[in-house]
């Protein structure tokens, strides 16, 4: 092998090696956040996220359609707004749902949607308006304590 | 005669150990030697340059297709242990943790020492055989420097590169597995495994381990060329005692760094 082979080949060894980790800094660890222009943005406030969070899943009929951007609090109501991206080819109609739900028993936190019967679809930056809170369980005891105490 | 044959043990185990710790100096002052590879800086580096030819390039086809299916049986195991709790959208998560932190590093210096550790062994045990390092000595060149030192260090400087693309790999043929035959929505393995793989944490930590396996790998399979008895069973006999030593020394070193990394201890 000659000796410009031997540096090329050592160079392009060394070159593949830092472009590996630079493969686990950003895809792996995901130090930054690749956008996808394949979706459209929406809003929903929650009052109550229960350990949902960024990156979670957002389903429709258990068929995931996108991903949570960003969570945000808002500091008038005191509720947590949550950024969804949601995929370009699947409109939803102005009257969907959003509720956190929990997948399996110890599973992940993820946004369930189901779509209501109007016929005005949402556009991008809309808020989704009819939204449920994640079942906190120790409050369902309460609740349910409480009642048969009456 | 009783007495005579328990002074004979203990010579003998005496003995033992005395050999055990002039094996363990000799091996140390080694490492001091070989750590320098001399004056200047062209020819030398030309000499490194083909020690991370032989040790890391021709080392990729093994490293590679090993973290390939690594990766890809991971992701099979854990996939048919989380689905029984419903989270097998963890199953990126459990691949890229225990690529990063375990069979990353761990693997990848097991197959460099099989791979290229046995190789250094064979070729300095040879070149003592054939009389070529007392030549060098003879002729004023010292082995050290010329032989030696750009092994070392080409091998300090291939194995943790090894190490990141085992993983690189490792971490998309589970990626393949889970999502295009498990069918899970890869939105959930990439993003799971992105919330849970800190890069100081685990990415670098890695690196670390891998770092320290690179050293003493590398240290053993030129000390016990070195070392060898210029004979075709001694080189025979040096070669196999880099791979075991090399491979335990790996293992028991991975224990005690994870403990420390952990904080277990």
């Amino acid at each position: 092998m000659t000796s410009k082979n031997l540096e090329i080949s050592v160079g392009a060894f060394v070159l593949a090696g830092i472009l590996a980790l630079v493969v686990l800094a950003l895809n792996v660890s995901g130090l930054s956040y690749r956008a996808d222009d394949q979706s459209y943005y929406l809003f929903a406030r929650f009052e109550n996220l229960a350990g949902l969070s960024e990156r979670a899943k957002i389903s429709l009929s258990g068929v995931t359609i996108g991903r949570v951007v960003s969570i945000t609090l808002d500091t008038e109501d005191y509720v947590a707004v949550v950024k969804m991206a949601i995929d370009k080819d699947v409109p939803l109609t102005t009257d969907t749902s959003a509720s956190i739900l929990t997948a399996g028993l110890l599973g992940e936190k993820y946004i369930g949607l189901s779509v209501g019967a109007d016929d005005e679809l949402l556009i991008n930056a809309d808020e989704i308006e009819d939204t449920q809170s994640s079942i906190v369980l120790e409050e369902l005891i309460g609740q349910f304590l409480f009642s048969r105490s009456e | 005669m009783m007495v005579k044959a328990l002074v004979n043990r203990v010579r003998f185990i005496g003995n033992g150990m005395l050999n055990i710790s002039a094996g363990v100096g000799r091996a140390a002052w080694f490492f001091i030697h070989v750590l320098s590879w001399g004056s200047g800086f062209k020819a030398p580096f030309k000499r490194l340059l083909q020690q991370v030819y032989q040790l890391g390039v021709l080392s990729l086809p093994i490293v590679l297709v090993a973290g390939l299916f690594v990766g890809m049986v991971l992701a099979l195991q854990g996939y048919h242990i989380l689905v029984g709790y419903g989270s097998q959208e963890a199953v990126g998560q459990m691949v890229a943790l225990s690529l990063l932190r375990e069979f990353g590093p761990v693997v990848t210096a097991l197959l460099f020492a099989g791979r290229a550790g046995s190789a250094l062994t064979a070729e300095i045990g040879l070149m003592k055989a054939t009389e070529q390092l007392s030549a060098m000595e003879i002729m004023g060149v010292d082995p050290f420097k010329r032989i030696m030192a750009p092994r070392l260090w080409g091998g300090v400087i291939t194995l943790p590169i090894l190490t990141v693309m085992f993983s690189v790999l490792g971490i998309y043929g589970g990626a393949f597995v889970a999502v295009e035959v498990l069918g899970i929505y890869d939105g959930s393995y990439w993003a799971n495994m992105q919330n849970s793989v800190e890069f100081n944490e685990d990415v670098v930590k890695g690196v670390v381990k891998s770092l320290v396996f690179a050293v003493v790998v590398t240290w053993l399979a030129i000390f016990h060329g070195w070392n060898a008895t210029p004979t075709s069973q001694g080189i025979s006999r040096a070669t196999t005692a880099t791979v075991v030593q090399a491979s335990l020394a790996v293992l028991a070193l991975d224990f005690i760094l994870t403990a420390v990394m952990l904080g277990g201890f």
